[in-house]
């Protein structure tokens, strides 16, 4: 190539282009995961110690202390884990329709709400299988309702079911605080105390001594539930093509609206169930705080999950592990909330920010050889 | 090649506007351009022909910014550069013109034109309307500067697009398949307008599907196949015949038989339909045609003409006025469609398939396998509450084995398929219903000659079997060829409806064209090259 050396001068590749992989093999996405886990631990590992001086394979090890440091500690890991997952469960099929529940937390609290409400004033007038069974509708029944009602502006008039569901959270809030007031014990202190706490009417019963088994269970059984429904119904066919393409749904004769109505109308009544477990079979009471915000982390929950419910079980317990085990770190070195709010941080940002390495590939400037 | 040198003579300068050498780039496992090479000069015209995905798109995006090369270098004007951006192509004065446009619907022509351009001093619309004036004038555009997009035609709006990169100084203009849109009339304006700027020194490359425009227009045919050179011919020493072997690798016949209806029986009788939209613009006015077995009935009309609202009105997917009327061959009834749902069709026993416009997101689901996407039609039928996916398997892997399309396997994405084989699932998944009336709109479209062919075939076997297929195209020598009757829709009303072994490209032509405001000049030069 009789090439001028002054033609040079513009020729310099970028540094590194970034291209879409096609496809890549099962172990390398699992490579890139485990080695984004293990630079977010020594990354946060650095923070903690520029921040607190404490040896950061200590805080580790606290961590982890915290989450399954005892036997009572794996057991509240696993009922947290369990009404996380529930949630997550609960708006899937919604996210897979491409339908931005953002309405779970209101969905909990109102089926909490109605929990609550058969376990005050119906309490003692029914026999306790039949009060249960109550209870049991009467959530599904809230959470179905306080999610069908976007929906059907939704599918009707296209509002922004965004905003809509938004805002039914507010509505539930309240509604929960002005019932709190209501039936606070005592009148006037705004708290409802734990409900029925002599007789446990309305207590979810425990198996053997375990407080939380029936509650794990129940949550196991509706996310295999839900992952056969999604994947092998005709419903949950419906769903992914909804979802997809409103259009080809249309094309192809789907009865867009309908579907619409009935998955919201799943998706919430299984938050009615997750609030009728955080309420009868965990706090057995009701506050503000009872769905905890699980309404939102159950988004991040089910979107790292890939809207595949068995899935859901690990991302959800990563983010109770890291939940549990930041706090435990804040009591023992006498640091406050916002300190593990940081690791947690620094954790999810590696572990959410390693799927562009999985999905993109980068390349480098390849070195030039002298035999050209 | 030889050390540079400019020789006297204008007509041929040895220093080429754009050289590519050995441009490779892949796609993860696919490699798009294999070592390509390509040279155009000043005053010349280069046709890119090549398949579908033989890469022709990419090695015009790798010279425009789009992409860049994994290997290999590009020189403009003798001197190597590096293209990271589509504002380096600029600087380069390379200028493309993508299939689809890109303006902005409320603004005037001039407008766009200059917007995203700073240029130094104080800017005045004015004397940038004057200069894209002086560009018209110069080439031989009729463009009105002040003009808004909305208002403009098709072909206008391809106009302000050549012009936006002209403006820009480009002496290097790559066309995206620019007669895709347009009306043969308006494609001979295009061209002499080409052949303009040619004479006047430019370097233009055209990316197009269609051989006798390749062999009307241009000085030079680069041919790609599978992402690699397959060689490069002077127009003037080669025939269709010649391109097409070297396109696709083996000879192919670009003959259509055109068999006589075998006994057609009146299938379905559109009669007085109109439709208005939400602004209360008609679409579709007093529409009445009748399709009848065994017969192919073309629809020609310049796009967004009432063509896709007339046929998803007889799929059940648009409100329309008057009476669809379907004589059932097995009940001998005569069944009203209007304002039935996909489904309640369905349930009268219409076999009636639809292959829409718009493949991904109508016919298919991108993101769904191909068994998936073939269960769509069928995934209803059954009592239990799951879904079968055995029997869609198997018509799956039937479709895939007689329409031989290439595919990993049948659990891969339509999505990741090329623009043929996409075709191929969602026309032999209509097809597998065998229908009574087959409606396919624009069911070539950026397909290669072989797909395209293959689909024109399940055509003409289908309408031996008895179906009434309404064929809506948009190349009027295949809608000539393969059509028995041609119905001509302008504006949402019916221009006329003539035989297709009569008919004249011209006439035709001038048909699309009648109930417009739009211009037309008879008679563009025509001369061969």
């Amino acid at each position: 190539m009789p090439a001028d050396a002054k033609q040079a001068r513009t020729a310099k590749e970028p540094l590194f282009h970034i291209a879409k992989r096609d496809h890549i093999a099962w172990w390398k996405a699992w490579l890139i995961r485990v080695s984004a886990i293990v630079l977010a631990l020594v990354f946060s590992g650095i923070i903690s110690y520029l921040l607190t001086k404490e040896n950061p394979l200590s805080i580790y090890a606290t961590m982890f202390d915290g989450a399954f440091g005892t036997e009572r500690r794996i057991w509240n890991l696993s009922q947290s884990l369990a009404m996380l997952l529930c949630v997550s469960v609960a708006v899937t099929p919604a996210f897979k329709m491409r339908f931005w529940n953002i309405g779970a937390e209101g969905q909990v609290l109102v089926g909490g709400l109605a929990t609550a409400a058969c376990m005050i004033l119906i309490g003692d007038k029914l026999p306790s299988w039949l009060l249960l069974l109550v209870m049991v509708i009467a959530s599904i029944a809230a959470g179905a309702l306080w999610a069908v009602i976007p929906a059907f502006f939704r599918a009707n008039w296209q509002t922004n079911e965004t905003l809509f569901t938004l805002m039914m959270n507010y509505i539930a809030i309240q509604l929960v605080s002005f019932f709190v007031y209501k039936w606070s014990v005592p009148k006037g202190s705004g708290q409802v105390g734990l409900i029925n706490r002599s007789t446990k009417v309305g207590w979810l019963p425990k198996i053997g001594d375990q407080e939380y088994l029936l509650n794990i269970l129940i949550v196991l059984a509706i996310t295999l539930i839900m992952f056969i429904y999604l994947k092998y119904s005709k419903h949950g066919y419906e769903i992914s093509v909804v979802g997809e393409s409103e259009n080809t749904a249309r094309y192809i004769g789907i009865p867009v609206k309908k579907v619409i109505i009935r998955t919201m109308l799943i998706s919430g009544a299984v938050c009615g169930i997750a609030g009728f477990l955080l309420v009868s079979g965990t706090d057995h009471t009701i506050s503000r705080d009872t769905a905890g915000g699980r309404g939102f982390t159950a988004i991040m929950v089910s979107w790292l999950a890939k809207f595949n419910p068995i899935f859901m079980v690990l991302t959800s317990f990563l983010l109770v592990f890291l939940d549990k085990g930041a706090s435990q770190v804040s009591t023992k070195f006498g640091l406050n909330k916002s300190f593990s709010d940081i690791i947690t941080g620094i954790i999810i940002f590696f572990i959410i920010g390693c799927e562009f390495f999985i999905q993109y590939r980068v390349q480098f400037r390849e070195k030039e050889g002298k035999t050209k | 090649m030889s050390e540079p040198t400019v020789t006297e003579k204008p007509e041929k300068p040895e220093i080429p506007a754009i050289r590519l050498e050995h441009i490779t780039k892949r796609f993860g496992e696919v490699v798009a351009n294999d070592d390509v090479n390509l040279t155009v000069y000043h005053g010349q015209i280069l046709s890119i022909l090549g398949e579908n995905g033989s890469g022709k798109t990419t090695l015009m995006n790798m010279i425009s910014g789009i992409y860049f090369p994994d290997h290999g270098k590009i020189y403009v004007d003798g001197q190597e550069v590096v293209i990271r951006s589509p504002k380096d192509a600029f600087q380069c004065k390379i200028g493309m013109i993508h299939q689809h446009f890109k303006l902005v619907d409320i603004f005037t022509a001039t407008e766009n034109i200059v917007l995203g351009l700073n240029e130094k001093g104080r800017f005045s619309l004015r004397r940038a309307a004057e200069r894209v004036r002086e560009i018209s004038a110069k080439y031989g555009f009729e463009l009105d500067p002040n003009k808004k997009i909305y208002e403009m035609s098709v072909s206008e709006k391809q106009t302000v697009e050549i012009i936006k990169v002209l403006y820009r100084g480009a002496d290097i203009l790559i066309l995206d398949e620019p007669t895709a849109v347009l009306t043969p009339q308006e494609t001979q304006k295009l061209f002499a307008v080409l052949r303009n700027m040619r004479d006047s020194g430019k370097a233009i490359i055209i990316i197009t599907h269609k051989l006798h425009e390749v062999l009307s227009l241009s000085d030079q045919v680069t041919v790609l196949c599978k992402g690699k050179n397959a060689g490069t011919v002077q127009t003037a020493e080669t025939n269709e015949e010649q391109l097409t072997e070297m396109m696709v690798g083996r000879k192919v016949t670009l003959n259509i038989d055109r068999s006589e209806p075998v006994n057609p029986v009146d299938r379905l009788m559109v009669q007085g339909i109109s439709c208005k939209n939400r602004e209360g613009t008609e679409l579709l006015h007093d529409i009445s045609f009748t399709a009848r077995s065994g017969e192919i009935l073309g629809i020609a009309g310049i796009a967004g003409s009432g063509q896709r609202e007339l046929l998803e009105a007889i799929a059940g997917l648009q409100h329309v006025d008057g009476q669809i009327l379907y004589h059932n061959p097995k009940t001998d009834q005569i069944d009203d469609l209007r304002d039935k749902t996909p489904v309640q069709i369905r349930e009268l026993g219409v076999r009636l398939s639809f292959v829409p416009e718009d493949r991904l997101g109508m016919g298919l689901v991108g993101n769904m396998d191909i068994v998936d996407n073939v269960m769509l039609r069928s995934y209803r039928k059954g009592k239990s509450i799951f879904l079968e996916r055995k029997a869609p398997k198997s018509l799956a892997e039937k479709i895939i084995r007689d329409l031989e399309v290439v595919t990993p396997s049948a659990a891969t994405p339509v999505r990741r398929l090329s623009g043929g084989n996409v075709q191929k699932v969602l026309v032999g998944r209509e097809i597998a219903a065998s229908p009574t009336v087959l409606m396919a709109a624009y069911p070539v479209r950026g397909l290669d000659i072989n797909a395209s062919f293959t689909i024109y075939h399940l055509l003409n076997e289908q309408k031996e079997h008895g179906t009434a297929v309404i064929f809506v195209g948009e190349d009027l020598d295949v809608l000539l060829e393969l059509s028995d009757r041609i119905m001509v829709i302008s504006s949402g009303r019916i221009a006329g409806i003539v035989d297709a072994r009569t008919a004249t490209k011209e006439q035709i032509g001038l048909m699309m064209t009648k109930n417009t405001k739009v211009q037309t000049q008879e008679g563009g030069a025509a001369d061969a090259g």
